[in-house]
């Protein structure tokens, strides 16, 4: 079975169903894509590369803006997309950022 | 999606014209003080589809007069008893005035005028035996999905329920919505973030404007109540902003357009997707807006519902008086926990064993078998939750249902 799960087919985030450890494939439309770290259950994956200041899409709709720019294959989570209402409060040690 | 199914069946039909998927005799206690006696009415009938619901409070309240009415009215039930102490303030007469005008038989039991406890339930319990005679016969009409409103909520949510249980109910509601259902989601509180691209989806500009002001009402009310809109494990869940939280409550809508908003107890005009606004207006008062999952399914159920789609994680085991609850468990080792309280195994999409639209299919399959009579678990269970606390509402705005 898929490791990871695209929601919406605007979406440039997929979803890890399970733990994958690095180097899991990530089926995209641009092919196939390698995971850059581990990533934990119900996190995301860049699916392709998304440049700094474009909208992360989860659902087919914005979930926040890139901070830098992500390669295909990252982790995308606190530590590289930004809510545009209020910052979120994380944890650093809890967030499960392999690779912060 | 592919057709699965018949999707007709018989209904009953009411002498008001709508469409029941139950016959339901409702035993209503209108303040605190009559609850135990209506209680020991309904207890004689276990099994038997009577119901009990109704008001605690003394003091007055038009929202509680206006859910009561809807429910009493609602076309799951087909007659109801009123249980009243006699010296509390809730207007029983107009109630029962309400009810009775919708073809349905009502009776109204005054336990300080029947002769106290054990009188009251006797005669309560000789009530309900007449009730069911008189409803037994209650023709029974061809129903389809088109006649059908159906809620949804989420409630013991986690990470997994923006990813199976509730992008799946959303296809659902999708199907439905395209076949004519009349279909409510609410959870204002939780549509933080969203109220732009919620306003995009609506059919007319002024009714986008509605949806983005009841989502900044909602911000406003739950600030003043002190409530923290992103918590630390949310990250660790995976969820990276406030907007993306939003959208995995919000993702259980779907993607058709919105017709409309309505208010606890409003009824949709016709078929198409309605935000329930269920925050109070005005100045913040009488506490949470809804305080557990129970009093926003009640709220949907006044409102219409036949059935409420309700999407666990960590695994609620409700149901509900007068409408069936389907439970859609969106987490696969919280279904393997609790097996027989779960009706759909979203799970099962994390764990690659079906897809969103397989899970999807069997969610408006499970409606339809619901609809045509099927018990869903917590039925099976007997489970009856009710709540109803107080509440105060402003009238709809002109541009909340555009074309009406």
């Amino acid at each position: 079975m898929n490791t990871f799960l695209k929601l919406h087919r605007d979406d440039n985030v997929q979803v890890a169903l399970r733990m994958a450890p690095k180097g899991s494939i990530i089926k995209a439309e641009g092919g196939p894509v390698g995971t850059l770290t581990e990533v934990a259950m119900a996190h995301k994956v860049a699916d392709r590369a998304i440049s700094e200041g474009e909208m992360v899409i989860k659902y087919g709709m914005p979930i926040g803006v890139a901070t830098v720019d992500i390669a295909p294959g990252a982790h995308v989570h606190v530590h590289n997309i930004a809510s545009r209402y209020t910052a979120t409060h994380y944890r650093e040690e809890d967030a499960g950022l392999t690779d912060a | 999606m592919p057709e699965t199914h018949a999707e007709t069946w018989l209904g009953y039909g009411r002498a008001d014209g709508r469409k029941g998927i139950r016959n339901t005799v409702a035993v209503a206690y209108l303040v605190e003080c009559a609850h135990f006696v209506a209680d020991e009415i309904v207890r004689r009938f276990r099994g038997q589809d009577v119901h009990l619901i109704g008001f605690p409070g003394c003091f007055p309240n038009d929202y509680a007069q206006k859910i009561m009415e809807r429910l009493g009215t609602h076309p799951n039930v087909g007659a109801v008893l009123l249980v009243s102490l006699g010296c509390e303030s809730f207007n029983r007469a107009k109630l029962a005035e309400v009810i009775g005008a919708s073809g349905r038989p009502v009776e109204t039991l005054v336990i300080q005028k029947s002769g106290g406890s054990a009188a009251t339930i006797a005669k309560g319990v000789s009530a309900v035996e007449r009730m069911k005679a008189q409803i037994a016969d209650v023709p029974r009409v061809p129903m389809g999905v088109s006649d059908l409103v159906v809620a949804t909520v989420c409630g013991g949510s986690d990470g997994t329920s923006g990813i199976s249980g509730n992008p799946a109910a959303g296809r659902a509601f999708d199907r439905l919505v395209g076949d004519g259902a009349a279909c409510i989601f609410e959870e204002t509180g939780e549509l933080i973030g969203c109220e732009h691209i919620m306003a995009d989806r609506a059919v007319m500009p002024e009714l986008g404007v509605e949806l983005k002001a009841c989502v900044e009402k909602a911000a406003r009310y739950y600030s003043v109540l002190g409530y923290g809109s992103f918590a630390a494990g949310n990250a660790t869940g995976g969820l990276s902003t406030i907007e993306e939280k939003s959208l995995g409550a919000y993702v259980k809508s779907g993607d058709a357009p919105i017709s409309g908003i309505i208010k606890p107890g409003d009824i949709p005009p016709r078929g198409g997707l309605y935000l329930m606004d269920v925050v109070p207006d005005g100045e913040v008062r009488f506490g949470f807006p809804n305080i557990s999952d129970n009093a926003e399914i009640v709220e949907m159920i006044a409102s219409g519902a036949h059935v409420t789609l309700f999407i666990t994680g960590r695994g609620s085991v409700v149901g509900s008086a007068i409408s069936p609850v389907i439970k859609i468990c969106a987490n696969p080792d919280t279904y393997r926990a609790l097996e027989g309280d779960m009706d759909i195994n979203a799970g099962a999409i994390i764990e690659g064993k079906s897809s969103l639209e397989d899970v999807a299919i069997e969610i408006f399959d499970q409606i339809t078998a619901t609809a045509a009579g099927a018990k869903t678990a917590s039925e099976a269970l007997g489970h009856q939750e009710f709540i109803l606390t107080y509440k105060s509402f402003d009238p709809l705005g002109p541009a909340c249902l555009p074309g009406v």
